[in-house]
């Protein structure tokens, strides 16, 4: 599958193909539809965090006029959640509510206005219960457990334990060790298209669903389940999505609800949050307290790694199992480690639930880590570079826990980073106040394990249909988020059949018509879809080679691909065109039709957990980044970033280089100063005024480095860049401050007031760094 | 609640519509006109995303009430798309990379627009002050920027 040979398209700079749409504001977004008829939902939301529901009584709401239903948790209290075995949400709270934001009850009205004053309407008796925000508290037995699912009366969602070799004789037998302790806040995706659903159910007994949502199929299966109705008679569509970074791939309330208040009207609803429920929606990142502890040897080679980690997960559970997992398994790359030990805890607070965002259970982990050996380096007087090149996983091998590597990039990704931003001259050179560091990254492309009715079902499935016109419709369910997925199916399509990609048509995302594919989400869209995509496409092609061979006159084996033609090869004067050959592949059989699917191979350990982590490819990366920092006012600033990445064979320039670069400013908010803020279970900043991304100022230039070799398994090559661009930026930043003024910082955020004390804790133990 | 008749110029022609008091204007383009290339970020001023020109200058209509319109000229991104492919701007953006998914993009290219008009040839720092209003999660704004310096040529 790897050989990319000689590509016409792929691997160019490709324009966005609805990027004129989107420019002109014509895009459909699932806000800009209106359905005849059509009512508005508004959701009365907890302002309790921790309470039993004794009643509520919605008699004066639904005699207002203008109210066309109003809606309790009792009608549909089927629980659902992402993951299959944690089902533990409830489309509205049925007998608790866990969170100030949670839903406790629904209603369609006329206007939006109409819908505010039946919720005001709206009398709930509680019985409040104690609150518990602190995931300490929650590791012990407690008064009222969040869920009745927790261990033996705790809040404690998940509990992991590995051990893979011998971590603490390698510890006994260590040249040096390093521990780091890292605290991270909670982080949200802050997307800006608010989350918005609209559903019709119909007469004829089916109900379709639009929504802004980055897994169209999960949404799918949960509105069956909790509602009640076939999959079949369901039909779930994507509109244009305003960005997702995971906060839109679980299958969310606010959708189900939307969806049954239509059932209960028999009138199309649209459901629009405001932003503030967008924050308190939440599945952003998870608060996290980590601690790695690293062994080497004299030589700075890796003995073992010893990891505790202690989640905190809101709520619910959402993607929570995996969190866990992924936050001790993800640390087994870009580096051999032969000895590893993990314990880590997800555990239930009444506060927004945590979820999947951009380099899920890879991003904090991997700052700690980074940051550890960057300490280790300095200790042992290693180079930060020659510690990690030294260390690094070679190709086609596993790690201590089954993880297969197949295609690594990762002492490229060294060499360039180190070569281009002229480490060697500035590391440990630089003036106060200004420093280099160098941070690394390992993501999956693609979990191997998904969330599937069947392993053996493929996680992606691609159609293609031709008639005579000779335009190429192509159907998935892939969800183009933003990320360039359509763009990406186009180019393949284009590329294999040889076509012009204005040739290619990207259908909707519709349930109806399009094959299931498992979505956005774990970094899986260029793999799986990618591969596909051409395997669909080769079919295509092999259609129309049939045809032109038999126009032609020559066997199929001597013809090539040329533009918009198929030519003999070594004689490309004597060929047929596309539309020829197309035309007489038609006769034979009316309009044409392929498909293609992508299974991932098995792999993984037997044991518990093993699937954890599993993916059929890796990206890596190396990030430098030089900062600058003011001593006095602590404000610093990354003012360049090389980031070496490693995504295989990049087949779309301009969208790899776009993912980077947003995940660079993703990662910078959450090193800098984003913050889900919290007064005990209130969130106290849900707005985008508070809640401070990144401004245009505070973004570094950034220099790409795209070295990856071809991926054997990956489509023409390639493997994801979509997620693990992330992990590389946040202790890249950290280490090149404390380049600049030596000190570390293990708190997330840095805020210019932690520098600040920093430096004066530095200064009174004494310290002096680089001459100051 | 008042009604009453606001008129003002939209997108180059004269527009008379009956709304209430309290119609906000990015509601009064969405829902009542159905103009829905300005999007809806936060309703709050904080997004950028509904930006639209009132005389000709970068303006959040989800803070501004309609009938403030009122004699006023409004142009929206549909106002500035011309009838047959893609302005300067538009064009840029497309080819440099400046919009992923697309939420925010129109807000940039109305702010872009202005900016434009008014000094052809930004600089880097004058582009960053420009666009100061306007959030965008998925680029990090760099191809933003390179795509509104390029619109504006050599």
């Amino acid at each position: 599958m790897g050989s990319a040979g000689d590509l016409r398209l792929l691997g160019r700079r490709i324009p966005y193909i609805e990027g004129p749409l989107k420019v002109s504001g014509r895009a459909e977004y699932t806000d800009d539809i209106k359905r005849p008829g059509q009512l508005v939902g508004r959701l009365l939301r907890s302002p309790w965090a921790h309470a039993r529901i004794r009643s509520i009584d919605t008699s004066a709401a639904r005699a207002m006029p203008g109210v066309a239903a109003v809606l309790i948790g009792t009608k549909y209290p089927t629980p659902f959640g992402v993951l299959p075995i944690t089902h533990d949400e409830t489309a509205l709270a049925v007998d608790k509510v866990r969170y100030i934001g949670d839903i406790l009850a629904a209603v369609a009205a006329t206007d939006e206005r109409t819908a505010e004053r039946a919720l005001a309407e709206i009398r709930v008796d509680v019985e409040v219960l104690p609150e518990y925000v602190d995931p300490q508290v929650g590791l012990s037995p407690v008064a009222s457990p969040i869920h009745a699912r927790g261990l033996l009366g705790t809040n404690i969602q998940k509990e992991v334990t590995q051990h893979f070799g011998d971590v603490d004789a390698a510890f006994a037998r260590a040249a040096q060790t390093v521990r780091v302790r890292g605290r991270f806040a909670g982080v949200t995706h802050a997307f800006l298209e608010p989350l918005v659903t609209v559903a019709e159910a119909t007469p004829d007994g089916r109900l379709t669903v639009w929504s802004a949502t980055q897994v169209p199929h999960y949404l799918h299966r949960s509105l069956s389940e909790v509602l009640r109705i076939p999959m079949h008679r369901i039909r779930v569509i994507k509109p244009e999505v305003g960005g997702g970074f995971g906060g839109k791939s679980d299958p969310l309330p606010h959708e189900i609800v939307c969806a049954a208040l239509s059932l209960e009207t028999g009138r199309p609803v649209k459901m629009l949050l405001d932003r503030d429920e967008v924050f308190l929606t939440n599945h952003g990142r998870h608060p996290t307290q980590n601690e790695v502890r690293i062994a080497a040897d004299a030589d700075g080679k890796l003995l073992a790694y010893d990891i505790t980690a202690l989640i905190e997960g809101g709520a619910w559970s959402s993607f929570g199992t995996v969190t866990t997992y992924y936050n001790g398994v993800l640390a087994m790359g870009p580096y051999a480690v032969p000895n590893f030990r993990y314990h880590g805890r997800r555990v239930y607070t009444n506060r927004p639930p945590s979820g999947a965002m951009r380099a899920h259970g890879g991003t904090n982990i991997r700052y700690s880590i980074e940051v550890a050996l960057d300490e280790l380096g300095e200790r042992m007087q290693i180079d930060p570079f020659d510690l990690r090149d030294r260390n690094a996983l070679p190709p086609r091998s596993l790690t201590v826990n089954q993880l297969r590597i197949t295609s690594t990039s990762f002492r490229k990704c060294l060499a360039a980073a180190r070569e281009r931003s002229g480490w060697d001259q500035k590391f440990r050179k630089l003036p106060f106040g200004e420093g280099m560091g160098l941070g690394c990254g390992f993501y999956i492309s693609g979990s191997n394990s998904p969330i599937h009715f069947s392993p053996k079902m493929p996680q992606c499935t691609v159609h293609l249909k031709v008639d005579m016109d000779g335009g190429i419709a192509v159907h998935s369910m892939q969800a183009d988020i933003g990320q360039g997925s359509n763009t990406l199916l186009a180019a393949i399509v284009a590329e294999v059949v040889g076509v012009p990609i204005e040739r290619v048509h990207i259908a909707r995302v519709d349930s109806d018509v399009s094959p299931v594919d498992l979505g956005s989400y774990s970094s899986r869209v260029t793999f799986m879809m990618g591969n596909a995509a051409r395997q669909a496409a080769e079919s295509l092609r092999d259609q129309l080679l049939v045809a032109a061979a038999s126009l032609l006159g020559y066997p199929i084996e001597r013809l090539r691909v040329g533009n918009e033609r198929y030519e003999v090869d070594h004689r490309p004067e004597v060929g047929v065109s596309y539309t020829e050959a197309l035309h007489k592949a038609i006769e034979a059989r009316g309009a044409l039709t392929a498909t293609g699917s992508y299974t991932a191979p098995p792999m993984g350990g037997s044991h518990k957990g093993a699937r954890a982590g599993t993916a059929p490819a890796y990206s890596f990366a190396a990030y430098v980044a030089h900062v600058v920092a003011d001593p006095d006012t602590g404000d610093y600033r990354a003012t360049k970033v090389w980031a070496a990445f490693d995504c295989g064979r990049p087949l779309n320039r301009l969208a790899v280089e776009g993912q980077i670069e947003g995940s660079i400013h993703m990662g910078l908010g959450q090193l800098m100063g984003e913050t889900m803020s919290y007064r005990g279970s209130r969130l106290l900043n849900p707005s985008l005024l508070e809640y401070k991304i990144p401004t245009p100022q505070q973004m570094p230039e950034v220099e790409c480095l795209l070295v990856g070799d071809d991926d054997p398994e990956g489509p023409f090559g390639a493997k994801e860049a979509g997620e693990g661009p992330l992990v590389a930026t946040l202790p890249a930043v950290a280490n090149a401050l404390y380049d600049a003024i030596g000190v570390r910082f293990y708190d997330l955020p840095i805020t210019p007031d932690k520098v600040v004390k920093g430096l004066e804790e530095r200064r009174r133990e004494g310290r002096v760094w680089k001459g100051e | 609640m008042g009604r009453g008749v606001v008129r003002f110029e939209l997108n180059g022609q004269p527009a008379e519509i009956v709304t209430t008091d309290e119609r906000i204007l990015l509601d009064l383009l969405r829902e009542d006109l159905n103009l829905t290339g300005t999007k809806r970020g936060c309703d709050l001023g904080t997004c950028g995303a509904c930006t639209v020109l009132v005389d000709g200058r970068p303006t959040l209509s989800c803070l501004l009430l309609a009938r403030s319109a009122s004699e006023h000229s409004i142009t929206t991104i549909e106002g500035l798309t011309p009838r047959e492919g893609l302005s300067e701007v538009q064009r840029a953006f497309v080819e440099h990379g400046g919009t992923q998914c697309g939420f925010c993009t129109p807000g940039f290219i109305v702010t872009a627009t202005a900016l434009l008009r008014e000094n052809p040839h930004p600089t880097q720092d004058q582009v960053v002050e420009a666009i100061s209003g306007n959030l965008c999660r998925c680029t990090g704004y760099s191809k933003i920027i390179s795509a509104i310096r390029a619109a504006g040529g050599p």
